[in-house]
Formats: C-alpha cells, sequence, structure tokens
C-alpha cells in the first residue's frame, strides 16, 4: 500500500484535528493533505527523480515526505550535521534529484552536478500556493518510498531502501487509525534522516495524534516544549532521558500531561530507566528495538513490562529491564549461530528477523533472503518467555547515540598521519552514548600527540566521529586471513559500566 | 480483478473505498454491498442498488479478511455497504492495540 494513502485517509477522517504544530494555529490535516498535494506538484514539475531534505526538523518535513510519496519519489532526508565534503558526496549520489534545503544551509551543498536545490522557504510558499495541483485520479507511480543512508563497517554509507509496502505494512500493523484521542501531542526530536524521524510522522498521522517538532535538543528546551504543548508522547534517545530528568528535578516539573515515553536507538543504561520508573511512575514506558533496514520497531518492552519488571524480586523477569521486550506479532525473529543453524533460548547469536515491514534492501544490494530473513548484524539472544537481549554489532560498526559510525571511514582518515603506521577504531561501552569511538595506534617512531590526531580527524570528518579514547600499542590482532580483529581489542579496553 | 497488494477499490453502491494489503489465492472478486467493487480511476457503475444482506457497513481505518482465500483489505474510507469476497461476507480483523514507539 502506498504511503499517500495514509495522509488521505487522516485529512478524510479527521480534517479539523491540528496534524503539525501548535494546538492554536497548527496546520490540520485537512490542509496537510491539501499542501502535500501541492508539494508533490511543485516538487515534480522541478525535475529529478528523487527528493531530497537537506535541514532541521519542522513542519516542512512532513510536507516533503508526502509530497514525495505523491510526486511518486523516493525521499531521502541527509545529515546535515556531516563535514561539507561528506554532506556533498552524498547529495552527489542522488543526481538527478530536487534538494529541498534550510536556506541558511545552501552554500553549503551548491553546484553539486545533477541536483536541482531549492530553498525551505520557497518549498513552503510553495505548499500553500493554489496554483499547485495534482490531478486527483493519478496514482502515484514509484516504489521506493525513503532513502536512508546508513553507515557501515568500512567504505561509503549505504543506501537503505524502504518501499511503501514496508513501511504501510508497519504502520497499519502497529497502530490503530484513529487511535489518539484529540489532547495526544507527540514531541519528536530525532533527526529527519533518522528512519525513527520517518515513522514518527507516518504513525502519528495514522493514528491521529498531532506532532510537535523540537528542532534542536537541550534538555531545558525539551522540557519546556512538553511543558508549553502539553506533550502527552515522546521519542527520546537513551543518552536524553537522564539529562530530561535532570531538569525536571532541578525545576519540579512534573509535567503532568505526559502519558508516554519511548526510547531506543541504542542500550539504556539500568539505573536511567530505574530512576524514570520511580520518578514518573504515571508515565507508560516503552523500549524499542528496531533498525533502519526493517522500517524501524521490531520489538517493544511495553509499559506493562516496564512496571512488572521492576517491582519484581524475581531476577529472571528484573532482567527484562534490559531487554528490548518480545518481537511485535506480526514478525518472526530467530536466533541462528555463524553458520545460520538456529539457536535455542540463552543462546547468543545473530538475530534474524522476518515480517512484511523488513527490507533489508541497499540501493544496488539485497541482504534479505529469498525466504524473507533477514540478518540483522545485531548479536542477542531470546530467554525462555521469549524476550529478546539484543548485545553490540557482529559487524564492528559503532553506534553512537543511536547512530551508525563506521571505524574504517576514521581508520582511513589516521592512516594519512605521517605518524600513524597502523590504527583500529573500535566501540567501547559508554554509560551517555550507549558506545563511545576509541582508537588503537600503532606508531611510526614516537607516538603523535593525541591533540594532533584529534584534530585530524575532526578536519576531515565530523566532531562525533572523533575517537574520545587513545591507545598506543606496537601491534594490532589480525586472524590467519589478515582480517583486523577489533572485537580482541574490544574485549581487552571494555571497562564494566 | 487483480486484487494486488495496495490497489484500491471502491463500491458500486455507497461510499466505501478499500486497499488489498494481502492478495487472494486463487480466483477472487471483491465485492461492497452485493456487488464487485471497481478499481478507483475506473467510472462508477450506474443504476445499481445496496444488497440489504450486504450492508452492514464498513467503517474506516479496520481491516477485513476472509481466511479461504487469504485476502486481507483496509477500508480506506467508510460506506453503508459490506465487504465480501466470492458472496462470503469478509470478517473483521480485530487488532490487539500495541504500545506506540515512535
Amino acid at each position: 500500500m502506498h504511503t499517500s494513502v495514509l495522509l488521505e485517509m487522516a485529512a478524510g477522517s479527521f480534517p479539523d484535528r491540528v496534524a503539525v504544530g501548535s494546538h492554536d494555529g497548527g496546520l490540520c490535516f485537512d490542509a496537510l493533505g491539501v499542501h502535500a498535494k501541492a508539494a508533490g506538484a511543485w516538487l515534480k514539475a522541478k525535475g529529478g527523480e528523487t527528493v531530497v531534505f537537506i535541514g532541521m526538523n519542522g513542519s516542512a518535513l512532513p510536507l516533503a515526505l508526502f509530497g514525495s510519496a505523491m510526486a511518486g519519489m523516493p525521499f531521502a532526508p541527509l545529515n546535515y550535521r556531516l563535514s561539507n565534503t561528506d554532506l556533498r558526496k552524498l547529495l552527489a549520489r542522488t543526481a538527478p534529484s530536487v534538494a529541498v534545503v534550510d536556506d541558511d544551509m545552501i552554500s553549503r551543498v551548491s553546484g553539486v552536478d545533477g541536483v536541482h536545490i531549492v530553498p525551505r522557504s520557497a518549498f513552503e510558499n510553495a505548499c500553500s500556493d493554489p496554483a499547485n495541483h495534482i490531478d486527483e485520479h493519478e496514482t502515484p507511480e514509484g516504489d521506493i518510498a525513503v532513502l536512508l543512508f546508513t553507515s557501515g563497517t568500512t567504505g561509503e554509507p549505504k543506501a537503505a531502501v524502504l518501499r511503501h509496502h514496508h513501511l504501510t505494512a508497519y504502520v497499519i500493523s502497529s497502530v490503530e487509525f484513529m487511535g489518539s484521542d484529540e489532547e495526544e501531542a507527540a514531541l519528536i526530536s530525532v533527526p529527519p534522516y533518522h528512519i525513527a524521524g520517518i515513522s514518527a510522522i507516518l504513525t502519528g498521522i495514522y493514528g491521529g495524534r498531532r506532532l510537535v517538532y523540537l528542532p534542536a535538543f537541550t534538555p531545558e528546551a525539551w522540557v519546556d516544549a512538553a511543558a508549553a504543548e502539553r506533550i502527552t508522547h515522546a521519542m527520546v534517545v537513551p543518552t536524553m532521558l537522564g539529562r530530561v530528568l535532570d531538569i525536571m528535578e532541578h525545576r519540579g516539573e512534573k509535567l503532568p500531561h505526559l502519558r508516554a515515553l519511548s526510547y531506543g536507538g541504542g542500550p539504556m543504561p539500568l539505573p536511567v530507566i530505574e530512576r524514570a520508573l520511580k520518578m514518573l511512575p504515571q508515565v507508560d514506558f516503552v523500549n524499542a528495538y528496531g533498525l533502519t533496514e526493517t522500517s524501524s520497531t521490531i520489538a517493544v518492552l511495553g509499559p506493562d513490562d516496564h512496571r512488572l519488571a521492576i517491582a519484581s524480586e524475581d531476577p529472571a523477569i528484573r532482567r527484562r529491564l534490559g531487554s528490548v521486550g518480545q518481537p511485535l506479532p506480526s514478525l518472526e525473529v530467530e536466533i541462528r549461530g555463524p553458520e545460520g543453524e538456529l539457536l535455542p533460548a540463552g543462546e547468543m547469536g545473530e538475530v534474524y528477523v522476518r515480517g512484511e515491514q523488513v527490507a533489508g534492501e541497499y540501493l544496488h544490494r539485497k541482504v534479505i533472503q529469498d525466504d524473507g530473513w533477514f540478518p540483522t548484524n545485531d548479536s542477542g539472544w531470546l530467554d525462555e518467555d521469549g524476550y529478546l537481549y539484543v548485545g553490540g554489532r557482529l559487524d564492528d560498526v559503532i553506534v553512537r547515540g543511536g547512530e551508525n559510525v563506521s571505524p574504517g571511514e576514521i581508520e582511513d582518515v589516521l592512516r594519512e598521519h605521517p605518524g600513524v603506521a597502523d590504527v583500529a577504531v573500535l566501540g567501547l561501552p559508554d554509560v551517555q552514548w550507549g558506545e563511545k569511538v576509541a582508537a588503537v595506534i600503532v606508531p611510526v617512531g614516537a607516538p603523535p600527540s593525541i591533540e594532533e590526531l584529534a584534530a585530524c580527524v575532526k578536519a576531515k570528518l565530523r566532531s562525533t566521529k572523533t575517537p574520545e579514547t587513545w591507545e598506543f600499542r606496537d601491534a594490532l590482532p589480525y586472524n590467519e586471513t589478515g582480517k583486523l580483529l577489533r572485537r580482541v581489542l574490544k574485549a581487552e579496553l571494555s571497562k564494566p559500566l | 480483478m487483480e486484487l494486488k497488494p495496495g490497489s484500491r477499490w471502491r463500491s458500486a453502491v455507497c461510499t466505501a473505498e478499500a486497499v488489498v494489503v494481502r492478495p487472494a489465492k486463487g480466483a477472487a472478486v471483491l465485492e461492497c454491498g452485493g456487488h464487485p467493487m471497481t478499481a478507483l480511476t475506473a467510472p462508477k457503475p450506474e443504476g445499481l442498488t445496496l444488497s440489504p444482506d450486504h450492508s452492514g457497513g464498513v467503517a474506516v481505518g479496520k481491516r477485513y479478511f476472509d481466511e479461504e482465500t487469504g485476502l486481507e483489505v483496509l477500508a480506506s474510507k467508510p460506506g453503508t455497504g459490506s465487504l465480501a469476497v466470492n458472496g462470503r461476507a469478509l470478517q473483521l480483523r480485530e487488532a490487539k492495540a500495541l504500545p506506540s514507539s515512535d
């Protein structure tokens, strides 16, 4: 099913409810539907085969997402926090494309071949211009809904492909149409280029819940917005939760309208969720585990699970707070060994998933198997009751603050330094970020200064990819086939949290 | 009629519309209000009336399925007719509410 049908149904059934923005003056569902069609017509006329979005969160995002759907073009939000070089490289890969770019970001991305830049302000004006309209009966062509770039262990980021039927399968199987009451409002602070940012729009629209954007996260701004907009639902990356709790405690702010907080993107430190459950007993907590490649959530630890676990004396139940809950009913999850053999409960292996929402596909490469099973590259195990516990990535990809960081990319930059003979970059456990970036250097002669090496990385990549921990060794571990064993270093250097 | 996943259909005798979410195994005719549904882009047939045997109503956002053929549709617009396949009434899919995670 096409994602445009989700909006069509919502606009038809609750046209006057506010879809995006403030309760007073926000964009209602009917207007969102009309504007999205105008957006579609306007974008299609610009030429190009893909709609790119380079900008902060705001109402232009759902308009661009649905506008692309109406135009039958894939929607590709890019990470504006990348270095100019990296951002331009990704943008070039989307050509021929039309790119909606925040006015103040245009200078960073101008002049890329095959890309037609349109300022966000012009796009927003076009959305409300009645001159732009799409033929009502034209069924949009094009099967790909969204392209999201995600980093692997080495090399260029891969473009994960999400087709319309994957996304809608996820939405209609996990959300009740119009299941939200008029008071519900979701605060979105996850970035546009993250799968959670896309699914938040689709599930919010389908359920009838108002979307409120927080373009730049600070814990203070989050609490301000949550209070001012009477936010009932929010999704946070684990690193945000502790900081938000600090502000609430400091201010004595109870956020009485808050009903549910969901989190995901990385491991939640146990002390943080325990503190949250004690401070906010009336709030439903939900842990969601999912991947870009699976259209977001595939397993959920629900509010009842949280409450049962925190109150339990039974260690097998208590430990569920460290799990990602049970797979969604519409999916199958298995744990398999290195030969693909099925493993029993209690044994650690690779998490495999199968279901209608699982895409498991990149541009030019399908990872999903012919029988529909998708190897996630995450380690994990299932307990006797079917609760899933997820460990680290099996492929050395670092997951920092919910985002993939490629160790190979950082190694390549460090290797360019004349003082570096060899280097391994890996993730180490970190309470705040889930994982932090660590570098192990084999120097040429005397070790270069850490400041110099850090500056070297910062100059080429974004600052969040700069290693926070540095080690110097005489040699790095390799196996017989010459593969760098980052895992060995990880085991040596990991300190228990 | 080719009931491909994602294909859109409308009732000939009321306002109901539906999208196929799971295809049917074997030949199947999707009906509403006692008459075959037509493709959304096709012209609406004239002069047909709602059959009293198939007037239980279609609710928007609900999923309806047929055990035998495996066909499942999502109602995208409500109507006074009710859905059937090959004359057999579709059943309502009772969905278990999941905690919102996005």
